[in-house]
């Protein structure tokens, strides 16, 4: 604890430098780290060539002026980034810990072997050595949803050696202690390390450590030893740097500077080659007049330096601005997602967030979309919606029509407040159920019976009257919920009784027996002993199970309800049938007898109790039946719908189980009862798995591609290149659901090509049971094979690999903590939104970016190729057409605003009409706005531009003079003339490239022209002649030339020549093959009066096919700990205890108590 | 409370929201084809005009480099006389129409070429003739380490042939007055040059430098009939420094205004006087012109010709677009 002999050894301070740099060492690493680009050095090199007199054809500053500008952007770009990052940080630094001595030290002071107090619901300040704590034997409580996700409650002991210490402070400030542990990791689970005191040695693990980022809970205070600070902290250690992601789009644009660059070398070649065979034939004859230097004589070593000069000139075709734009752009793209209010979410009070801005357009390509599950899809809330009791159903209203009425969150809510231990939150539409409890109708008051009495919640009171249960699966926390709501409170348990709160009295019932659920029996049952003396059987579980054990007597009623399951089931709701049965005392004395012989059996202990439980959950009486909504997220099967329908694949990986995932699958819409099969793939070995996916996959092809399986797999692999047309012909729907064993076989390099085809030839694909690991192997396989940008979405840190490996990973910031939000490039709180991000979003970013590199691109080529044009008529001397100020200028001023306006604010088609045709998304999948050959068309266009912009004033100049008669084919003219006409041209070309004029863009259009004649005007002026006569020798020449009529009639020829062939063909390009977005277009313009409804994306109803399971996710043996009372131990206040992971008693189960995370974590484990 | 739980929310701007009123125009029929239409009857009005006004325009070229197919001067093509003066005759049969404009054209001359263009020191001829003349007048920079007024090639290559003209009037020839006055930029002569500033004459702010070596008379001597037409206002030397955009060009030598001949050349036979100095059989050719010019400037068969072209083009356009959209109609109402 002594500080300064820690100091010695240099541990990272607790400041979490996420800034890069401060304000003496900015301008010299930001200045390092710009010149590794390749563009930047580029321009650097061009700029030592312009220093070069020899070859030097341009002015140094027609390079550094946009250089520098574009430095300057890009610096302060970086220094707010960085700033940002710094006005973050101080948020969770100034929290403050009280030190031992007792000053109030901010958190970045905090330095490795200190010793910190913590207090109730403070978050841990650094990865910390428990010491002591205020609850007994050093315990203490906290939440570590900031690092895993998990919201349960974990606990941490102290040594007991030094959990004597106490709050005893002189004491703990003589703790001299030394800890030996191992170097920073980013294991949240594991920690080793010893403690060395008073010449003892102590083991130190995970379980005595606290970490940066939990929060303590149920503990006044405690007191730690500071073990790692900052950025060696566990929780910095697990936010590994992802890896650089970057856009399609962006790969295409460095291999196309690349091959410009490739142009410019020809380009500079073709020209050098000209300059020899020039200065050999032409220019030697004018020695008299032009040449003065020997070494120039030589037409080789001429051609050579001309070469070095045009390079000079020419270097703007690679555009020195572009990726300074496109940042900008992208910048500006991620804001409008930041901005959007159709993506905050008011509940959470949660706006969208892009949190990298480098990959927008790609939301406008993805084709397909990984997504999680719970918490993604679903609410991960189970809610009791309806129940069907002895052949009636609950849970619809209907109006005074008798027609059902829609549920929605305005329908009036049954009135609960007759019972005072009701659930606040729970809602119940149907008010005749109520009625019925209220009428003690004996069927209704056995079903809540069962409701509340079978099953193995823990119920906890930490109020009178404030009932809080701890459910191991949200369904059974539904179930018994919703019995609370309705009259029937479970109100306490210990391992022999059941306290029911019963309409108003208390009555206890004595457990007699748990017959646990597992997967084989699917059902679970409770005998007990109810007040009045009887001994009763209560049951529940999946009907197709619990049917077959009724008695035979309630035929009629098995009908009924059956149809309502049914109807249930078509509603997407998780059923469970309910049933009970009296028991005779002496039978059941009997078979308790054997059921005790059987529990202490050696040999056969399960089945000897599986044939008894089936033994005695025999012919029952049906109650009923439960139908619980596993909600799903808002318009979550609408988003689906309509993603669907913009051809973007969803493949939902979820840890849950099999049943449960086909149930979601089937309220998600992604199954339906049309789809012509659904490939359920089980597998548990290799071959079956192979077996499997062949069996399907040739079921598919077989209509259509039967020649094809017999032949050699070499053609396989042509054949897997036409895959997507097949992919089109194939009209049946099909749907695949891999299992998590099976897919760990057919991730296999040898199955994951079958995995593959198939996959890609059904509609729909789960993968259930998948590992974190396995969902990033999956996006990984569709990332390498199929040239598809891939988006995973998700919200827990079992998402968070999958997130990082896809192209675009996107969280929901939704209960399960940040760490899915921290590795995603975009988050936001609905899954609906994210049809929003791409349909909207993403579309316009991608077809802004397109535009705009199109644009670009003509723009540079247009600009700089009349230097080549003119190369033959200055005898290849690598003289400039214009002036050298308009050089510098052009890019960054005078045509700069104007794209990147469009870049920004462009919009095809609006808003509504993005989600409304959902094929327009098409464009960008198949990538058809930017690729090679547009950017061939951009380029070609701009090649014809210069050449019309050089030869029509050529030819117009080349006799002409001024009305005056003194001449004006002087070179000064001739280039005002070209670069007037060049402006004029590209604001018109992007005026036609518009296609949605703001106020922004007419400013900037509007704006770039008029500058562009101020400064023209200002630079041909007298007075800054007069001032820097070596630099302005245009004087004049705007005055004497533009005011010509000639010269006038010169640009507008130039103009229409170059914009005529445009219009047409875009014209003819509309009208003879138009695109959807030109039909859409079309529409939005006649359309604008009258608004067109809404199109309805409504949940389509399923009627048949039963999917009714008990699909819980359940695990097997809490009836065992219940009925033992092992887990009742602990008294009132840390009944978190209970939350403890891993009961050290029965030692291998692994056992989550926390209603929020419990079915994730068992998804996890069971997974792996 | 309620403003508080918003806090992250997004402002509700059309800015933001990206619902910028914004107009969305597009390529329709009833606003391209009739705009086709409206351009290419346009431009073929203009280049007609163009066409006709330029046919109007007189133009009368000589070649007097003395090789090849014109005969003219051949006397002097090999430049072993110096100074050597041939003359070239023409006669015109009808009113040559004032004013008329004297020119002398090259032709396959780079004053293009960026070593030739740059080798000229803009602050010296703005009338600083004492500091260094720049390094891109190298080679004409020094002689003898005494600055070369002006500097460079350009000056130092000046045009230096002189015409003078006269109307043969039965037998006798009678001098045609050559207005050299105002034929460069005014804003040439007025602010871009000036010529040094020194007491006394201008030889005296000459002094110290050296002429071009190419020169036979010094920059303060080049018109000694005008006093005031010298040193780097010269205004030959104006003219011959706003170098050319191309190979081929000409360059204004006088004006006809005055006297008789203030209305143009009257017919009859002339000569044309010409002082040969300058060499350019090597590489290219010579000329003189006379012609007049119009709003439009001088003669240009090229700009006419190209607005009839374009807006041809633009009709024929404008009637495939509207079989083309007529057709799509049709199919679409079909459909």
């Amino acid at each position: 604890n002594d500080r300064g002999y820690n100091e010695k050894f240099l541990y990272a301070d607790n400041r979490i430098k996420t800034s890069k740099y401060n304000i003496f060492t900015f301008l010299p690493i930001n200045l390092f780290e710009q010149f590794q680009r390749v563009a930047n050095a580029y321009f650097l090199f061009l700029l030592i060539l312009q220093l070069i007199p020899q070859i030097s054809s341009l002015s140094w500053f027609t390079t550094i002026v946009p250089l520098v500008l574009v430095l300057t952007i890009t610096a302060v770009k970086d220094a707010t980034d960085d700033y940002v990052s710094i006005a973050e940080g101080p948020v969770s630094g100034h929290l403050a810990s009280p030190v031992l001595s007792l000053q109030n030290e901010k958190w970045m002071n905090v330095r490795v072997g200190d010793i910190i107090k913590l207090e109730n619901n403070q978050f841990v300040a650094a990865d910390l050595l428990l010491l002591s704590s205020s609850e007994p034997y050093g315990l203490c409580y906290i939440e570590t949803a900031e690092l895993d996700g998990e919201t349960n409650l974990k606990v941490r002991q102290a040594l007991s050696v030094t959990s004597e210490l106490g709050a005893d402070i002189s004491k703990l400030a003589d703790f001299d202690g030394e800890v030996v542990c191992e170097p920073p990791n980013n294991k949240l689970d594991r920690f080793v390390g010893t403690l060395t005191w008073k010449n003892n040695k102590y083991p130190l693990d995970n379980e005595k450590l606290l970490l940066r980022g939990c929060v303590m809970r149920n503990t006044e205070w405690c007191f730690g030893l500071v073990v790692f600070t900052g950025p060696q902290t566990k929780l910095m250690q697990n936010c590994g740097r992802t890896a650089f992601k970057r856009t399609s789009i962006e790969r295409l644009m460095n291999t196309l500077v690349l091959w410009i660059f490739g142009f410019l070398l020809c380009m500079g070649v073709i020209l050098a080659i000209g300059n020899s065979i020039w200065e050999e034939k032409v220019g030697g004859k004018f020695r008299v007049y032009l040449l003065w230097d020997e070494v120039l004589n030589d037409a080789i070593f001429s051609g050579f330096l001309t070469f070095w000069s045009y390079i000079i000139i020419l270097n703007t075709v690679v555009p020195i601005s572009l990726y300074v734009s496109v940042e900008v752009i992208r910048l500006g793209h991620s804001y409008f997602i930041n901005w959007d209010r159709r993506m905050y979410y008011r509940r959470r009070d949660m706006a969208a967030e892009a949190r990298t801005t480098t990959l927008n357009e790609e939301l406008g390509q993805v084709e397909y979309i990984f997504s999680d599950k719970t918490g993604t899809l679903t609410q991960n809330i189970m809610v009791f919606n309806k129940c069907s009791i002895n052949g009636r159903t609950y849970g619809d209203i209907y109006d005074e029509f008798g027609h059902k009425v829609e549920i929605t969150e305005k329908s009036p809510s049954v009135d609960f407040s007759f019972n005072p231990l009701r659930d606040k939150k729970f809602r119940f539409h149907d008010h005749s159920l109520v009625e019925a409890v209220k009428l003690g109708d004996p069927a209704v008051e056995e079903f809540f019976r069962v409701l509340a009495l079978c099953h193995t919640v823990m119920p906890e009171e930490k109020n009178e009257g404030e009932l809080v249960y701890q459910a191991q699966s949200p369904d059974e926390g539904a179930l018994v919920t919703a019995a609370r709501n309705f009259g029937f409170v479970f109100r306490a348990r210990t391992p022999e009784t059941i306290t029911l709160y019963e309409m108003g009295k208390h009555s206890t019932y004595q457990l007699l027996a748990i017959l646990d659920f597992n997967n084989i029996r699917k059902r679970m049952s409770v005998i007990v002993r109810n007040p009045k003396g009887q001994i009763k059987l209560y049951s529940k579980g999946a009907d197709t199970i619990l049917f077959d054990r009724l008695a035979p007597s309630t035929e009629d009623l098995i009908y009924t309800t059956s149809e309502h399951l049914n109807e249930f089931a078509g509603e997407g709701l998780r059923t469970l049938a309910l049933a009970y049965k009296d028991l005779e005392e002496d039978v059941f004395a009997e078979w308790m007898v054997r059921l005790h012989e059987a529990s202490i059996a050696l040999e056969n202990r399960e089945e000897c109790l599986a044939l008894l439980y089936e033994e005695i959950e025999q012919d029952m009486t049906l109650l009923g039946a439960t139908a619980i909504e596993d909600k799903l997220q808002e318009g979550v099967a609408e988003t689906i719908a309509c993603l669907t329908l913009a051809s973007i694949k969803i493949w939902v990986l979820t840890g849950d189980k099999l049943e449960t995932a086909m149930n979601i699958g089937y309220s998600c819409n992604m199954l339906r009862d049309e789809m012509s099969d659904v490939f359920v793939i089980t597998g548990h070995t290799a071959l079956e798995v192979q077996q499997q996916l062949r069996t399907a996959k040739e079921k598919i092809l077989g209509p259509t591609r039967e020649i094809v399986n017999g032949e050699k797999d070499a053609e396989k692999m042509d054949l897997y290149r036409n895959d997507s047309v097949f992919e089109e012909t194939i009209t049946s729907e099909y749907a695949l659901i891999i299992n998590g064993h099976s897919l760990a076989h057919a991730l296999e390099a040898d199955l994951e090509r079958l995995l593959l085809d198939t996959a890609c030839l059904c509609k729909t694909v789960v993968c259930c049971r998948v590992t974190p690991l396995q969902k990033a192997q999956v996006v990984d396989l569709v990332k390498r094979h199929k040239r598809a940008v891939t988006l995973a979405i998700g919200d827990g840190a079992n998402d968070v690999s999958m997130i990082k490996t896809a192209h675009i990973g996107v969280g929901i910031s939704g209960q399960e903590g940040m760490q899915a939000v921290l590795a995603s490039d975009y988050s936001f709180a609905q899954f609906r939104y994210l049809q929003r991000l791409l349909l909207v979003h993403g579309r316009w970013s991608y077809l802004r970016m397109c535009r705009f590199l199109c644009y670009f691109f003509y723009k540079n080529f247009a600009f700089t190729l009349v230097h080549f044009w003119f190369g033959f008529f200055c005898g290849f001397s690598a003289q400039t057409v214009y002036d050298q100020w308009f050089i510098t200028l052009f890019n960054i001023v005078y045509t700069s605003l104007p794209v990147l306006a469009m870049g920004l604010f462009d919009q095809d088609v609006n808003e509504q009409n993005s989600l409304r045709h959902p094929k327009l998304y098409e464009l960008g999948q198949l990538n058809v706005l930017f690729n090679k050959r547009q950017f061939f068309m951009c380029t070609l266009h701009g090649i014809y531009t210069s050449f019309v912009l050089f030869f029509i004033p050529y030819g117009a100049f080349s006799s002409n003079v001024r009305d005056d008669g003194s001449h004006i084919a002087d070179q000064q003219s001739f280039a005002v003339t070209i670069a007037t006409s060049l402006v004029i041209v590209v604001s018109v070309q992007i005026g036609l490239d518009t296609n949605y004029w703001t106020a922004v863009n007419h400013f900037y259009v509007w704006g770039s022209l008029t500058i562009y004649f101020c400064i023209l005007f200002a630079m041909h002026s007298n007075g800054i002649f007069t001032i820097f006569p070596s630099h302005f020798p245009f004087l004049g020449t705007a005055r004497n030339t533009l005011t010509q009529t000639g010269v006038w009639l010169v640009i507008l020829l130039t103009t229409t020549v170059c914009v005529m062939p445009v219009l047409v063909v875009r014209f003819l390009r509309t009208d003879l093959y138009p695109t959807m977005t030109d039909k859409v277009r079309h529409t939005q313009q006649a359309s604008r009066r009258q608004r067109p409804q809404e199109q309805n994306l409504k949940r389509v109803r399923r009627t048949s096919s039963r999917r009714s399971a008990y699909a819980f996710s359940h695990q097997e043996g809490y009836g065992e700990l219940i009925t033992s009372g092992r887990n009742m131990k602990v008294a009132v206040p840390v009944f978190s205890l209970l939350r403890k992971r891993g009961d050290p008693a029965t030692g291998t189960t692994v056992v989550a108590w926390s209603s929020g995370s419990g079915t994730r974590e068992s998804e996890n484990t069971q997974g792996q | 409370m309620k403003s508080q739980q918003a806090a992250n929310r997004p402002d509700n701007t059309a800015f933001t929201q990206q619902r910028l009123p914004a107009w969305q125009p597009m390529l329709s029929a009833h606003f391209v084809i009739p705009g086709f239409l409206l351009i290419g009857m346009a431009f073929i009005g203009i280049g007609v005009a163009l066409y006709i006004t330029s046919q109007n325009i007189q133009v009368l070229e000589k070649d007097y480099t003395g090789t090849g197919q014109y005969t003219a001067c051949s006397e002097c093509a090999d430049m072993q006389t110096i100074p050597c003066i041939c003359n070239v005759t023409f006669s015109l049969t009808t009113l040559f129409t004032g004013p008329v404009f004297l020119y002398y054209g090259l032709s396959n001359y780079y004053q293009n070429y960026r070593k030739y263009q740059v080798s000229r020191d803009d602050v010296q001829l703005w009338g600083d003739v004492t500091k260094s003349p720049g390094d891109a007048c190298a080679p004409y920079q020094y002689i003898d380490n005494k600055p070369i007024a002006p500097c460079g090639s350009i000056a130092n290559s000046m045009f230096n042939d002189t015409f003078s003209l006269y109307q043969i009037i039965n037998g006798t020839m009678k001098l045609v007055p050559l207005d050299g006055k105002g034929i460069a930029w005014w804003t040439d002569y007025n602010i871009k040059f000036r010529n040094p500033s020194a007491q006394g004459s201008l030889q005296d702010a000459f002094n110290g430098t050296m002429k071009p070596v190419n020169w036979s008379k010094p920059a303060y001597e080049l018109n000694p009939s005008d006093m005031n037409d010298n040193g780097f206002l010269n205004q030959d030397f104006l003219v011959w420094m706003r170098t050319a955009a191309l190979p081929d060009f000409q360059k204004l030598y006088r004006r006809i205004t005055s006297g008789d001949y203030a209305l143009g050349l009257p017919p009859g036979d002339y000569v044309l006087q010409i002082e040969y100095n300058y060499a350019v059989k090597d590489f290219g050719r010579k000329k003189v012109v006379f012609s007049n010019v119009t709003w439009m400037g001088g003669k240009n068969e090229f700009l006419g010709v190209a607005y009839i072209v374009v807006g041809s083009l633009c009709l024929v356009m404008s009637v495939v677009m509207l079989v083309v959209y007529a057709k799509y109609k049709f199919a679409d109402e079909n459909a």
